[in-house]
């Protein structure tokens, strides 16, 4: 007899276990779990080292102290973490109104029925696509102070008479970054955009032109509030992303020339993994926080007050 | 839409956007161009007489040679393909059944939970990745392969979640309730009905990510030490770079190399790719 009831409890179990499936309360628990334990592991509790981290003394091969603030309060003096802080505003900000610009005009010229549309499309997503880190080196390479084909267009057309050190010159290699930003983002901004306005009926369009309205009122009171609940979801992903961007800066200038163009995340990285001193790296990138919060929250708020109208 | 004399649809369309399109392709035509390029016309100054940015006349394989010969490239390649599509099957694994609970399922806190998902897509790496070295390390997993293919699901995992989530609640609710009414039970309603239908979401959710892991760079460049450890992004930065010396040709050829899974990729499904994307931000 307990020979046969060994495979029949066998059998049984597996049978209790999916019953207890059918309840929405523990499938939903045992579909979850296997998210909720990675994210747990590599984003839960590296916020917590990262705090206490961050209020510690600690460098590599050392776990330190708790020091409280010191290493805050010693970012407060530090001259080269305001410029980052300055230039990460400076970049974000930018990029953010030349990307949402030129990326809305891109998308209203794809608007439209023409000839070979869907591979215009497919390729003008090519530079977002591409591995930043590779596409970027294609860019340092055109804007190299030697070999620039850019300064080579620029002498040719009359613009220039000598050599522009695009990379060298602290407030210029900002720019050319910013460049570099635009360019990667246009496309997702153009196709995000672009399938947003597909969504907007064209009779509505064509009805206000009937009745007199000019393109620039029909864009501004047709378009671009019906466009308004995408353009802020785009926004909010492009902001968040560039205020924490790390591999354009890192390839273009690695931060400099002299700590010109650090952002947040190229200094942490400098302080922390290139120096070793993890606690004020880990400091540094924490600092990030406070503003990705807000930025959240603001633009969180914003986008429910449209939608809701 | 409204469009007016021939020469006004060329000045106010056909123009820009051939500009717009000419300067978003024209980095990867000189990263194609420079990789072919020998060294003698690449090193030549912007200023010198026979400068010739866009065409090269004794076109070159050397750039490609040294790649796969000096340098770990080939391994690198096959490193950053193994990371990508296990660190994607993973993610597409927890997202699918994680946005199926959350968009179809009712149980407490199912709302916040869906929060707590969006709120965790928005965690850039750059914040986390000094705390997540030391864990790494403490976890005995720095310098393998797995210090990113356990890492990357952090961002790759909200992300197939939202995406499902969106394609799950666009299934109607009838479906199910007719495969429970002819007896399937709740998880096997998911598996064989719902799931299969949700194909294309997946599709778009592991297209994406697949290339969001293929791009990621600063995780792989903390985590990952030894040349012959290195994915394809770090490997070109740390090892075609001496000093202040690049090694431009080699670097462009690999750039390029790099580039191509990536586009094979996309060229095939274009359509899903755009779509999670579009998805992605509808919310």
């Amino acid at each position: 007899m307990t020979v046969t009831a060994v495979p029949d409890v066998a059998g049984r179990r597996p049978a209790v276990r999916l019953r207890k499936l059918e309840d929405e309360r523990w499938l939903a628990f045992a579909l979850l779990s296997p998210t909720a334990v990675l994210l747990g592991l590599f984003i839960a509790y590296p916020f917590v080292e990262g705090v206490l981290l961050a209020l510690s003394d600690a460098k590599v091969g050392d776990p330190g102290h708790f020091v409280g603030f010191a290493n805050f309060a010693k970012l407060w003096d530090d001259n080269i973490f305001w410029t980052s802080v300055w230039n990460t505003f400076w970049y974000t900000g930018v990029t953010t109104v030349f990307k949402l610009g030129l990326g809305l005009w891109l998308a209203m010229l794809l608007n439209r029925h023409f000839r070979g549309k869907a591979l215009v499309r497919a390729f003008i997503l090519l530079p977002f696509i591409i591995p930043t880190v590779l596409s970027t080196f294609a860019w340092k390479w055109m804007f190299d102070p030697t070999f620039s084909v850019i300064n080579w267009t620029l002498f040719h057309l009359g613009f220039i008479s000598q050599r522009i050190n695009w990379l060298g010159d602290p407030g210029l290699a900002m720019s050319s970054i910013i460049v570099v930003n635009i360019w990667r983002g246009v496309p997702f901004f153009a196709i995000s955009l672009l399938a947003g306005l597909q969504t907007i009926s064209p009779e509505l369009n064509e009805a206000a032109a009937i009745d007199g309205a000019r393109p620039w009122a029909r864009f501004w009171l047709i378009t671009w509030p019906l466009l308004l609940p995408v353009t802020l979801v785009v926004m909010l992903f492009s902001v968040i992303q560039t205020f924490a961007d790390f591999q354009l800066v890192y390839v273009m200038t690695g931060g400099g020339p002299a700590n010109a163009t650090h952002l947040f995340a190229t200094y942490a990285y400098q302080i922390g993994i290139g120096t070793g001193l993890l606690s004020q790296g880990a400091a540094v990138s924490l600092a990030m926080f406070p503003f990705l919060f807000a930025i959240v929250v603001i633009q969180l708020l914003y986008i429910r007050r449209v939608e809701v109208r | 839409m409204i469009e007016g004399a021939l020469w006004r649809r060329w000045v106010f369309y056909n123009i820009p956007l051939i500009l717009f399109v000419f300067v978003l392709l024209f980095p990867f035509y000189w990263m194609i161009v420079t990789s072919f390029r020998p060294d003698g016309e690449l090193y030549r100054p912007w200023n010198a007489m026979n400068y010739m940015p866009f065409w090269t006349n004794k076109p070159t394989l050397e750039h490609f040679r040294y790649l796969f010969e000096e340098t770990d490239f080939g391994r690198w390649m096959v490193n950053t393909m193994f990371i990508a599509v296990v660190s994607t099957l993973i993610s597409l694994f927890c997202g699918v059944l994680a946005g199926y609970a959350l968009a179809r399922l009712n149980f407490p806190f199912a709302g916040s939970l869906g929060t707590v998902i969006f709120v965790t897509y928005l965690v850039p790496q750059t914040l986390l990745f000094i705390p997540l070295a030391e864990i790494i390390r403490d976890f005995h997993l720095g310098d393998t392969p797995w210090s990113l293919i356990l890492t990357y699901p952090t961002f790759l995992i909200p992300f197939c979640t939202w995406l499902m989530m969106g394609y799950f609640k666009a299934i109607p609710k009838e479906l199910e309730e007719c495969a429970r009414i002819d007896g399937a039970s709740r998880w096997k309603a998911m598996l064989y009905i719902i799931i299969p239908i949700a194909v294309p979401g997946i599709l778009s959710s592991g297209i994406i990510a697949f290339t969001l892991s293929w791009n990621e760079f600063i995780y792989a460049l903390v985590f990952l030490s030894s040349p012959e450890q290195k994915t394809v992004a770090v490997g070109v930065t740390s090892e075609l770079i001496r000093g202040d010396v690049f090694f431009w040709g080699s670097l462009m050829a690999g750039a390029l190399l790099g580039s191509v899974p990536v586009a094979i990729v996309y060229s095939f499904f274009v359509e899903h790719y755009v779509s999670g994307l579009t998805g992605s931000v509808k919310g």
